[in-house]
């Protein structure tokens, strides 16, 4: 097991820059994801760190030792691939020892190695299948044994789950953790899906266009979004635009929004404030007030989407369209066309600089 | 309904007209090399006595092996470097490339008349001059196209995280092709190879071209036969190339589903 260290990588494609001075340090033991939309370097980046592909400049270190010039068979790494990769000309036991095998480990140890891998997946009785007898999901835990068997120092993950249907994905992502958390290996893995980030990783980087936007733990990134991008991209948002006061930030129309999260910015420069959909109470009428929910707009509904446990209502205010997540408590509905009021608290504004 | 069973009945009959056509002339002439008159007289008296003859007729026998040890060898040189090119154009981008692989396809098409002629003169040139090696060139330099082409319409249907994953498992670039791209791409290496058997064991215009009277391959040695006079032993030798050439192209058929299937 290792840490890896990414410092000041860059790695342009012709005249694309794929990777633009990234650096993150992935702690020993961590469950990292690496989330982006397409096209955000996410996967560019999980490439360097197995080795497949070297960056134009920068340092890549696996436990202490530099790598950046290493070849991918050499770095002592585990791969799981979004099409899972598995070898169809051989079983799922000689898939899964295939690491071993290339090392020249002897018979004895590869066969009882390979037991072992197989039965922290569950799949022990299916060695002697091919992988096209498998589902996806059998496939998926193939492909993890075959990548941990051999003990890598790191194990890479790229949009491992993203071939699964939704049920599926759920059930791999805690069983992906649960082994993970059993042999406390480094992981790094590449998704586009924010909420098999937030749930499964301690700690989440998100890239855009090559650069490293934020990084930090789940809870940090949504309760804190230091950008616009990382505020929407992780989550919804509800964005504010406006000139910064001192404690928050004033609409074009007047109206005063109070802060108390995020950047402390000088007055008069341009600003945004994000506020998540479910921080934010629905009522008809000003009378409910609570001294906390200082800020305050007006708006009207003009649909309701109900999902069960909660419903969203989405509200019309000043040419903008607010998201208000509600759980379902039983309370009255609101109707559409209903004219509402919206109180949220300065502790649940995230003030952002423009940018 | 009547129109479908009157169409289908066409069908039948028109396939059963391309069969024969195709194969009526090989059948009679199979049969006639076990006839006892050497000049196609029924009624048929069943002999293998053209058959035995042939154990007799050295040279005939002597050009048999020429053309199997040529056939085999070329078989061996073009699969080997036919599936290495195959790997190569695969896997690297260099230079010429697009202009390398849109050369390999136009001696397919050449008139194997004119590839050996120009053949002969360029051996004559460099010093080769005729005999057996040059035939075993010849035979290379026209078998190894189709090689190319067959393993690497395989490669086509490789999926390239195949090799990533080989690699990040500690695997070298040796064992990566032995263990994960060849195992895959074997069916196009086998229908390859008996591409290249098929195509040297059959050939007669280069050969005949690059042969010197005493060292020769069957079929020019056939066709030298035919030009002195016809007995049934060639009837009797062209049932036997044809029943091995039929059995190596059904297994290039068996093992060969242009990217399909495994």
């Amino acid at each position: 097991m290792a840490g890896v260290q990414v410092s000041n990588v860059s790695r342009s494609f012709g005249a694309h820059k794929a990777l633009d001075d990234v650096s993150i340090d992935f702690a020993d033991g961590g469950f990292y994801a690496l989330l982006g939309p397409s096209g955000s370097g996410k996967t560019t980046l999980l490439r360097q760190i197995a080795g497949f592909d070297f960056p134009d400049s920068g340092r890549i270190s696996i436990g202490g030792e530099s790598v950046e010039r290493v070849p991918v068979e050499k770095r002592r790494i585990g791969m799981v691939f979004q099409n899972y990769a598995l070898f169809p000309n051989m079983s799922v036991a000689d898939n899964v020892a295939f690491g071993l095998s290339v090392r020249g480990e002897n018979k004895a140890v590869i066969a009882s190695e390979v037991q072992r891998a197989l039965d922290l997946v569950q799949l022990g009785k299916l060695g002697r299948r091919r992988p096209h007898q498998l589902s996806g999901g059998q496939r998926q835990r193939v492909a993890l044994a075959r990548a941990i068997v051999t003990k890598p120092r790191v194990l890479l993950l790229d949009e491992p789950l993203g071939a699964l249907d939704k049920a599926l994905r759920v059930d791999m992502q805690i069983e992906l953790k649960r082994i993970q958390r059993e042999i406390g290996i480094t992981t790094i893995f590449v998704t586009h899906d924010q909420e098999e980030a937030l749930t499964m990783s301690d700690r989440i980087g998100i890239l855009r266009d090559g650069r490293l936007v934020q990084e930090g733990p789940p809870e940090e990134i949504y309760d804190r979004p230091k950008s616009e991008f990382a505020a929407t991209f992780l989550g919804n948002a509800n964005i504010f635009r406006g000139d910064a006061t001192g404690n928050g930030i004033r609409l074009p129309d007047g109206t005063a929004i109070a802060a108390k999260v995020g950047d402390r910015l000088a007055g008069g420069a341009k600003a945004s404030c994000a506020v998540r959909p479910e921080r934010i109470r629905i009522a008809t009428d000003a009378v409910v007030s609570d001294a906390a929910d200082a800020n305050m707009l007006k708006g009207k509904v003009s649909k309701r989407i109900f999902a069960g446990n909660n419903s969203t209502y989405f509200v019309e205010r000043a040419g903008q369209t607010l998201k208000v997540i509600v759980q379902n408590t039983g309370a009255d509905r609101l109707a559409e066309g209903q004219d509402v009021v919206l109180r949220w608290s300065p502790e649940s504004t995230v003030l952002i600089a423009a940018g | 309904m009547m129109t479908t069973r009157i169409l289908e009945g066409l069908g039948r009959f028109y396939i059963g007209l391309l069969l024969a056509f195709l194969y009526l002339p090989i059948i009679i002439m199979a049969l006639m090399s076990f006839n006892v008159s050497p000049f196609y007289q029924l009624p048929f008296e069943w002999t293998t006595e053209w058959y035995a003859s042939l154990w007799h007729n050295d040279q005939l026998i002597a050009a048999t092996w020429n053309s199997l040890e040529i056939a085999i060898v070329t078989t061996i040189i073009c699969v080997v470097l036919g599936s290495a090119a195959s790997l190569a154009l695969y896997r690297y981008e260099f230079r010429g490339k697009k202009l390398l692989q849109a050369l390999l396809f136009p001696p397919i098409a050449i008139p194997w008349l004119i590839t050996g002629t120009a053949m002969l003169i360029f051996f004559f040139g460099v010093g080769i001059g005729r005999g057996l090696f040059a035939i075993l060139l010849g035979h290379v330099a026209l078998a190894l196209p189709y090689v190319i082409v067959v393993v690497s319409a395989r490669l086509q249907t490789f999926a390239p995280e195949l090799e990533e994953a080989a690699r990040s498992l500690g695997a070298n670039q040796w064992q990566v092709t032995m263990r994960v791209t060849l195992p895959w791409i074997m069916p196009g290496v086998i229908a390859g190879g008996l591409f290249a058997f098929a195509v040297s064991f059959d050939q007669f215009v280069v050969s005949y071209f690059l042969a010197t009277p005493g060292q020769t391959t069957l079929p020019v040695e056939i066709y030298a036969a035919i030009r002195k006079g016809f007995t049934p032993e060639i009837n009797a030798v062209s049932t036997i190339i044809i029943v091995v050439s039929m059995a190596l192209m059904l297994l290039t058929a068996r093992f060969f589903k242009f990217g399909g299937e495994k």
